[in-house]
């Protein structure tokens, strides 16, 4: 870019894009396209993330790996026509944009035409979708870069961990979009917190996502229920699982990673929706707070808000028994002792780095499995505060709770009714 | 050097003896005649009980950029050149989250509808100022976790920055804006000529101004010394927009000898490249220079992962915020100038400039 950078933010991020090797391609399926030599890439899910993501992987390829933007997919006709028109005039995917109108798919089953056509899946649609998504494009043999979180309710993390099993089995690559996990600071302070050498032992984890209001769309002319919910998709548990599982996943994610990626075997969770009750909040909760156990006596405290006017904190604090560490993406403080991160890569271009350099290598990454017990994680602590009930780990993971429609089609949906402790019941 | 555009007291002299004959008055000063009667002045935005400082900047000559011979100069910081300057009035301190706060989170909306208040039954400002959109809801704590009362706005837009004067300039009756890149320059030299409004030694700078040696994040504005025309906080807390699209070579295009006039390269619709001026908490001592030039690129919004990104919100920058100035009397390309940066334009193409 243009003048010189102040020399405490080294931006030079493009030098991470490390050359990697080509060789020992034939142990991940779909590492090439039959008879070419080139990754074909599938977007489903066209908002702004998916168009993010297409963008990141192109970066992440660069000069080190032929990749090209092959299919899109969208429920909307109009978005995936506005991805492709973008995407081609991006100067980060240049020309590596290599999609033809009639690989612009659209309706609900836009997703296995994207499939079909493509090497690679980046699956970013509202979450609900992911584990439909993600059980198709497994079964079919393909690689896979899915956002978090991966479902919003136990019967759709049963689907993804038996896809993670199948992905094992047939070497598929998959990377989550946690990018914390692919981020230098976090990693960087994760090792010195798990050896021990910056807070000693880790006694307990508290972890925040308190930030105001979030988005809320109105109805436009036209929306029939579907269309409105697909729309405002935040604030209907089936396509967004709530807050704390959309984007609290994060943060208790780093909580998991601390405690050496166990899973809680309780919580007892409260929250509500106080503060934000126009209909266009949908059931969302406006907070949370999560208490979990584990089963090594340890605990993680938890508590995440959308609520205006309040105060904010999204961050994590990792206490060892000689000092907090306290993290944030791009602000690192060990027990005082502040990490200066120089010349991070940009984390949501590292996870394709890393997921193209696996399946390069031949040793393809599956984040799978980490991110549906992270996923599960918020579900669980949601749903105790939704039903007031204490949830145990396999009494999440086997809820007979599926919020995904019978039938996937335009028209009414049932009445949004929000959930009241101590009275809702899902079990 | 400073060369007054006009005779008579120059403002340092009248403001003296305003403070010396009347005590402080929330509005004396704000409606000056001519650029001798300019004097500090305290604006309250209407409806609440924030309010900010102003300070009378006279008008001058001076020379814009940095010797050739000034440590750890940039080439872009030259060659100097002569550059005049009209009077206006500056913001003593860089903009508060609790300003700003007003505007991107609609607090006078929200208090406007708890009040009752009949919208359209409003003064013609109070309406205007409605009718200007604001920020979008950021996705997460938009502080970073750096602390937010008393603190500068970290983290925004030009975009951002330019919609906020909008819309404090409907409500005041005052036209506020960002200041051109010669104005913040001149602003900050308050006359001096060396590499800092102290002196050259960096080592003073911890006197003055918070920068990478002396903090851990921004600071409530005001704490330290100011500059020798009242300005705190010029050389660090936070850097700060200035209005201009970013030229590498644009002082070499200028006269070296004739002053040129309120120089200003409005924005247009691309995204970047602009300019930050001053130092930060997160810079060194040397990037803290009074002709440092701070340049916006993409790498301001790594964190926010959705395409076309935020045309409100720089997730990465930590480091900048901004201040405000009122004209005097308004350069013509100025008068009525509103933001037309386009979301999701990107970065100006280096050809078309």
């Amino acid at each position: 870019m243009t003048g010189p950078q102040p020399s405490r933010r080294n931006f030079l991020r493009n030098s991470a894009v490390a050359a990697v090797g080509t060789a020992s391609l034939a142990a991940v399926p779909n590492a090439f396209a039959a008879g070419t030599d080139s990754i074909r890439v599938g977007v489903i899910g066209c908002g702004g993330r998916g168009t993010g993501a297409a963008e990141n992987i192109c970066e992440a390829a660069g000069q080190d790996h032929n990749v090209t933007i092959h299919a899109l997919g969208d429920v909307f006709e109009g978005q995936a026509n506005l991805a492709a028109d973008r995407l081609s005039k991006n100067s980060k995917v240049g020309e590596k944009f290599d999609v033809s109108p009639d690989r612009v798919f659209a309706g609900f089953d836009a997703y296995k035409d994207v499939i079909e056509a493509c090497d690679l899946v980046i699956l970013a649609t509202p979450p609900g979708f992911r584990p439909l998504h993600i059980e198709a494009a497994v079964k079919a043999g393909k690689n896979i870069f899915t956002e978090k979180p991966v479902a919003v309710d136990g019967t759709g993390i049963r689907k993804v961990l038996a896809a993670a099993e199948e992905a094992k089995k047939k070497g598929l690559a998959i990377v989550a979009g946690t990018q914390r996990r692919h981020q230098t600071g976090y990693i960087e302070s994760m090792e010195k917190i798990r050896s021990g050498e910056a807070i000693g032992d880790v006694i307990t984890a508290r972890v925040f996502w308190n930030q105001g209001n979030i988005w809320v769309r109105p109805r436009q002319p036209g929306m029939d229920d579907m269309a409105y919910q697909l729309h405002n998709w935040y604030h209907f548990l089936w396509l967004c699982g709530d807050h704390i599982v959309e984007q609290h996943v994060h943060n208790l994610d780093v909580a998991r990673w601390a405690f050496g990626d166990m899973v809680p075997s309780s919580c007892v969770g409260m929250g509500g929706q106080q503060v934000n009750t126009d209909p266009g909040f949908g059931q969302s909760y406006d907070h949370f707070a999560v208490d979990y156990a584990f089963e090594d006596g340890r605990h993680v405290m938890s508590m995440c808000r959308q609520i205006d006017g309040c105060a904010k904190d999204v961050s994590e604090y990792i206490v060892g028994h000689k000092g907090t560490a306290h993290l944030m993406p791009g602000n690192y403080n060990l027990a005082g002792q502040r990490l200066r991160a120089r010349g991070e890569v940009n984390p949501y271009v590292n996870e394709h780095i890393n997921l193209l350099k696996s399946i390069a290598e031949g040793q393809p990454l599956n984040e799978l499995e980490r991110v549906a017990h992270s996923t599960l994680m918020a579900i669980m602590g949601r749903d105790s505060a939704y039903t007031g009930k204490e949830l145990t780990w396999d009494e999440a993971l086997n809820s007979p709770l599926d919020t995904f429609p019978t039938n996937l089609e335009w028209g009414p949906r049932p009445e949004i009714i929000v959930p009241k402790p101590g009275i809702t019941n899902y079990a | 050097m400073i060369i007054p555009l006009s005779h008579g007291r120059t403002g340092f002299v009248a403001v003296a003896c305003a403070l010396l004959v009347l005590p402080a008055s929330s509005s004396w000063g704000q409606d000056a005649q001519t650029p001798e009667e300019m004097k500090p002045y305290t604006e309250t935005i209407p409806g609440t009980d924030i309010s900010f400082e102003m300070v009378p900047i006279p008008g001058g000559t001076f020379m814009m950029g940095s010797p050739d011979d000034e440590a750890d100069r940039s080439k872009h910081e030259g060659p100097q050149h002569p550059v005049t300057i009209a009077p206006f009035w500056m913001g003593k301190h860089e903009v508060t989250w609790d300003e700003y706060d007003e505007f991107a989170f609609s607090f006078d909306l929200r208090r406007k509808e708890r009040e009752g208040v009949e919208r359209d039954s409003q003064p013609e400002g109070e309406q205007q100022a409605d009718a200007i959109t604001r920020p979008t809801p950021p996705y997460a704590d938009e502080t970073f976790g750096l602390g937010r009362e008393g603190q500068p706005v970290i983290c925004i837009t030009l975009h951002a920055a330019m919609e906020y004067c909008r819309w404090l300039s409907a409500k005041t009756g005052h036209t506020y804006r960002l200041p051109t890149e010669a104005e913040w320059e001149y602003a900050a030299r308050a006359g001096t000529t060396t590499a800092y409004h102290f002196g050259d030694d960096p080592a003073d700078l911890e006197e003055y101004d918070w920068f990478f040696e002396n903090c851990e994040g921004p600071q409530p504005v005001g704490q330290l010394k100011p500059n020798p025309w009242g300005l705190y906080d010029m050389h660090g807390n936070v850097a700060e927009w200035v209005l201009d699209h970013y030229v590498e070579d644009l002082y070499s295009r200028r006269s070296q000898d004739t002053p040129t006039v309120r120089p200003v390269v409005v924005p247009d619709e691309f995204e970047y490249p602009y300019l930050a001026r001053g130092g930060s908490w997160d810079f060194d001592a040397y990037d803290c220079r009074s002709a440092s030039r701070h340049v916006s690129n993409p790498d301001w919004s790594v964190q926010d992962p959705q395409r076309p990104q935020s045309i409100w919100w720089h997730t990465d920058a930590t480091f900048v915020g901004f201040r405000i100035v009122r004209a005097f009397e308004e350069q013509p390309e100025l008068i009525d100038f509103k933001s037309p940066i386009i979301k999701g334009k990107g970065p100006k193409p280096d050809d078309a400039e």
